[in-house]
């Protein structure tokens, strides 16, 4: 059934093709231009995985070792390519294991394309083996979803699933496709989406706003940028550094916004958050004009509502009206595409320098680094430091890396201290949290960009998780680096109880399997280090491996991640210990 | 903030799913659906959603916010009741013997201007449109007799000023 008046363009593919819906479904990818899709084959989307074996020369399929696998790979790949991941799965539990990648996808605004396959449409509300409303489930956490009972519906869906996906500000869509749709035949006929009536992708940028923002950014005295993964997005990268760089305004990150500037900028001040540098969260509440880049918001960013930046107008650049005075009541609202309202707003900037200010940001660096980072980067005591791992990554990659990261400790240390020359590096599941995110997204990182060095870094808990996936690096010889540092507890949920439970460890200290073997059982090349006088040779040596490696670390068992906002404190309260 | 009738309007295509993940919305805030009607609207091939809400304008403004952003949601709106003409409609059925063997029965009748719109020798059944409380005040009259049925419907609303709605349909038509 035709739900969405959309608009399309003619490719040059005048012939119709009478085809399968199982083979047209793999015309649409390949219109698309997707040559990689990952996923796990089972009965209710047997006829497409037939299709793809008649197609593999142009369309590759990695089977990873478990659905929710398949989603991370897929955003692995989206994230770091900035193309549109797709996976594929069966029904039912095939099905309702994409849930996790979904909502990791839609919290963290990542193109993807879901395809599951469904009981035929006869059967459907039967409760047939394997059938579950995928729709009804996914619906919360879906840009857009769709159940495609007819072949004749195939390839405008997809088209509308792509376009969906990729544009505005980008998310998971998931199309369930019953049997019978897949059997049936169609006159296959593509043609790419460029529209949905019911649906304005990016708005267009107001002039009025613009000059407003450049007014308040030209006099400000202590203008602050905090810039989040809508740069990345949005491609603005060389417009935000204009900008940082024209008007000498201090810019922090999100944890999502990471590597969009080079860390070793000088205008790039650190992380804004719960974890994150000093600095950026204290001078939030110091800074009179707050430039908010593609960010939300979030908790984890702004701690206590009532208590951040009260002092500041704030200008809100976004891509989606429904952020827009969600989470902080903003003065100025520059609706649009990232790139476009930089661009239109940096011949309206005056030249500055804000010496004094950004030396504000130099003085909480010095007090950040006496307390915390020189004990983490370079420690007197015995336990290795997972800020030292990661440190002598950045050095044995020279900057250059993807850093994947999973969920906890090791992540807020590894997004502290790994430096990026360049965009797109830093994977990290950031919105949902998702422990297990990480060695899944890594193989979609890799494959992403090829020619890149990948370095996934996880911590013991979140890795046995989806550690199936050493099956898949394994088989597609996939030369990801896995660090993972072990310190043989969950050690976010640790220090918790540390900090705001009386030290009660419920349920975070692990019995951890050796790690080695296991590695080595999946045919990697593995090593362990206990010691500070190994890290060096070890890091070196992983990085000159030309095959996947496998290195655990045993780090401190009771390290504490600092600076840290407790929960529900303002920005103005972090602490350094 | 201050709690608030608000009536949300909403311009949609039609699309099966699309209620599933509209009330997913309030779930998800735990905001309760007070009222709720769709229809056919004033253009062809679109549906509004009516829906009813006592929260906080600031709740409402996020609300038809988190809406508008889906994807088969061409445009809502949020008004409060002095902006809309609205009416709900109620259906009460009542044993036919009442009507005779209680006079007063006749009286609210007339009084609050239902029609009578069917009548059996078991049952008949009054129709009454109106605002809440003029439902509620009829409902309360009639309970101590003995109601056999009663159901009211979701709000429809038409706004006093315009809503823009073909407008923006065009301006899409007529776009590049």
């Amino acid at each position: 059934m035709e739900t969405i008046t959309s608009k399309k363009t003619a490719k040059n593919n005048p012939e119709k093709l009478r085809v399968s819906g199982a083979e047209a479904i793999i015309h649409c990818l390949l219109a698309e231009g997707v040559d990689l899709i990952y996923g796990y084959p089972g009965g209710a989307i047997m006829p497409v995985y037939d299709e793809l074996y008649k197609f593999q020369d142009r369309l590759t399929h990695i089977l990873t070792r478990h659905e929710q696998g398949a989603t991370h790979a897929a955003q692995g790949y989206a994230r770091v390519s900035g193309r549109v991941g797709v996976a594929m799965a069966t029904s039912g539990p095939g099905a309702t294991n994409l849930v996790t990648g979904l909502a990791d996808a839609q919290i963290d605004s990542t193109p993807m394309v879901c395809i599951t396959g469904q009981v035929p449409r006869h059967l459907l509300g039967s409760d047939a083996f394997q059938e579950t409303d995928i729709i009804g489930i996914s619906t919360p956490v879906t840009k857009w979803n769709y159940q495609i009972t007819k072949a004749e519906e195939i390839p405008d869906i997809m088209a509308k699933a792509f376009y969906i996906a990729r544009s505005g500000r980008p998310g998971p869509v998931l199309i369930d496709i019953t049997k019978n749709a897949q059997f049936d035949e169609l006159d296959f006929h593509y043609e790419a989406c460029k529209g949905v009536r019911s649906y304005q992708p990016v708005a267009k940028v107001n002039e009025k706003d613009l000059d407003a923002a450049a007014d308040l950014i030209n006099k400000a005295a202590k203008p602050y940028i905090v810039f989040g993964q809508g740069v990345i997005l949005g491609k603005a990268e060389q417009e935000l550094k204009q900008l940082v760089e024209k008007a000498g305004i201090p810019a922090a990150w999100t944890i999502l916004g990471l590597s969009a500037m080079n860390t070793d900028h000088p205008l790039n001040v650190g992380m804004v958050g719960m974890h994150g540098n000093y600095g950026p969260n204290v001078l939030t509440n110091e800074c009179d004009v707050l430039i908010a880049i593609g960010m939300r918001f979030d908790d984890r960013v702004t701690g206590n509502l009532e208590t951040y930046a009260k002092q500041a107008k704030i200008i809100h650049m976004e891509i989606d009206p429904a952020e827009i005075d969600k989470n902080v009541k903003v003065d100025i609202a520059l609706l649009g595409d990232a790139k476009e309202t930089l661009q239109a707003l940096l011949p309206r900037i005056k030249k500055n320098k804000h010496e004094a200010w950004r030396n504000e940001f130099r003085e909480k660096y010095e007090e950040e680094f006496k307390e915390v980072i020189e004990k983490d980067l370079h420690p007197t005591k015995a336990g290795l430091t997972m800020g030292e791992v990661v440190e002598e990554i950045n050095q044995a990659t020279k900057n250059k890396a993807v850093i994947v990261t999973d969920v906890g400790q090791h992540q807020m240390v590894a997004c502290r201290y790994a430096k990026f020359d360049q965009s797109k590096s830093n994977i990290t599941s950031g919105g949902l949290g998702t422990m297990g995110f990480a060695l899944p997204a890594a193989i979609g990182a890799k494959m992403g960009a090829m020619d890149r060095e990948v370095v996934a870094i996880i911590g013991d808990g979140g890795y046995q998780m989806t550690i199936q996936e050493l099956a898949t690096i394994y088989q597609n010889k996939l030369a990801i680096k896995i660090v993972v540092l072990n310190n043989d507890h969950l050690g976010m949920v640790r220090q918790w109880q540390e900090l705001f439970f009386e030290s009660r460890y419920a349920s975070t200290v692990m019995t951890n399997p050796d790690f080695v073997k296991i590695a080595e059982g999946y045919h990697l090349k593995a090593r362990r280090v206990t010691e500070r006088k190994d890290l060096k040779a070890a890091v070196t040596e992983m990085i000159a491996y030309k095959e996947p490696y496998f290195l655990e670390v045993k780090v401190e068992k009771e390290d504490n991640v600092f600076p840290m906002i407790p929960s529900g404190a303002s920005v103005s309260d972090i602490r350094l210990k | 903030m201050e709690k608030k009738w608000f009536t949300i309007s909403v311009y949609s295509e039609n699309n099966v799913g699309l209620l599933n993940r509209i009330s997913g919305i309030f779930l998800k805030r735990h905001i309760n659906i007070e009222g709720l009607n769709v229809s056919k609207s004033e253009i062809e091939h679109v549906s509004k959603f009516t829906i009813v809400v006592f929260t906080t304008e600031d709740w409402t403004r996020k609300i038809v916010a988190q809406i508008e952003k889906q994807i088969e949601v061409i445009k809502a709106f949020y008004h409060t009741d002095e902006e809309i003409i609205y009416q709900e409609s109620a259906l009460f059925k009542i044993a036919s013997h009442l009507l005779f063997d209680e006079r007063q029965i006749q009286n609210i009748i007339k009084e609050s201007n239902s029609q009578i719109v069917t009548v059996s020798r078991e049952f008949f059944v009054l129709a009454k449109t109106g605002r809440r409380h003029e439902i509620d005040e009829m409902h309360d009259q009639l309970e101590p007799y003995g109601i056999l049925q009663f159901v009211r419907s979701g709000r429809i609303a038409v706004t006093k000023a315009s809503m823009p709605i073909t407008a923006m349909l065009n301006a899409y038509e007529n776009q590049e």
